[in-house]
């Protein structure tokens, strides 16, 4: 038995901190980790929905595992550019014009 | 307080002080390291509400490979190993920002406790057996669909990564 208030509560840390880092970071990588703190809070949610209601599709698992994969997907990708624009213009620092 | 209420909060406190250090560090690297606590405390959290299946993957893909794609691309981009207050935005921005991440928090906070927040629930015993039932079941087709996902992915991030960088004055319409 758990009260549901305990995850919750982590939820909407967990995305408030992930906008914050989004909006309050200038090095590109940073920017990406706030985004996967606000990936991770919608796992979250999905988890707890998923571990306090009586589904027989386990959607709420079955989605966190879904998620995780496309979060690694575009992890990569989001890498790889990053790594571009890092030999195209020296600095990875998102508040400067390109050049 | 049940067991599970008292598990969950001190694994969730360090999960949220982790995870608000990761925004907030001026160490590059050590944004990334708080990045592997936060992900790791999470799949502590999935564990304790019963998402074992959940759990490991976390740890396998988001602590052993994500953390590792992030590490490799700070070293990659030079980054400084002591502390740089020029990764963080300007003061007004940084305000800004702190305001805008409070209202998401009370914002979901003041959707989601209202609705569910008082209840006392049971949660699901783990059952790995019926996940892989569902997931090899009814979910297969999106479950391929996600690995080829993955297959364009990669092909598309080696692509973007041996693609030669463009001369400053060319016309990029005809190179795209």
């Amino acid at each position: 038995m758990i009260h549901l208030w305990l995850p919750l509560t982590l939820v909407c840390v967990l995305a408030g901190a992930g906008a914050y880092g989004v909006m309050a970071r200038r090095n590109a990588v940073l920017v990406l980790i706030g985004v996967e703190l606000i990936l991770n809070s919608a796992n979250l949610l999905f988890v707890t929905m998923g571990s306090v209601l009586d589904d027989k599709l386990r959607t709420g698992q079955v989605l966190t595992l879904f998620l995780i994969t496309i979060a690694a997907a575009e992890m990569g990708v989001a890498l790889a550019v990053i790594l571009a624009l890092f030999r195209d213009r020296g600095h990875i620092d998102l508040s400067e014009p390109g050049s | 307080m049940t067991t599970l209420d008292i598990l969950f909060g001190a694994v969730g406190l360090i999960t949220a002080a982790s995870a608000v250090l990761a925004v907030t560090t001026q160490h590059l690297v050590h944004a990334a390291l708080w990045l592997v606590v936060t992900l790791g405390t999470l799949a502590g959290c999935y564990l304790i509400l019963g998402a074992e299946l959940v759990a490991l993957v976390q740890l396998l893909v988001y602590v052993g490979a994500v953390v590792v794609l992030v590490l490799f691309a700070l070293m990659l981009t030079r980054a400084p190993m002591g502390r740089s207050p020029e990764h963080s935005s300007s003061a007004v921005q940084r305000a800004a920002a702190a305001v805008i991440g409070a209202g998401t928090t009370a914002l979901f906070a003041s959707v989601l406790l209202p609705a569910l927040g008082g209840e006392l629930r049971a949660t699901r015993v783990a059952d790995t057996k019926g996940i892989a039932t569902q997931l090899f079941g009814s979910w297969v087709w999106p479950f391929e669909l996600l690995s080829l996902l993955l297959l364009v992915a990669l092909i598309a991030a080696l692509a973007v990564s041996r693609m030669p960088s463009m001369p400053k004055t060319s016309a990029e319409g005809e190179s795209a």
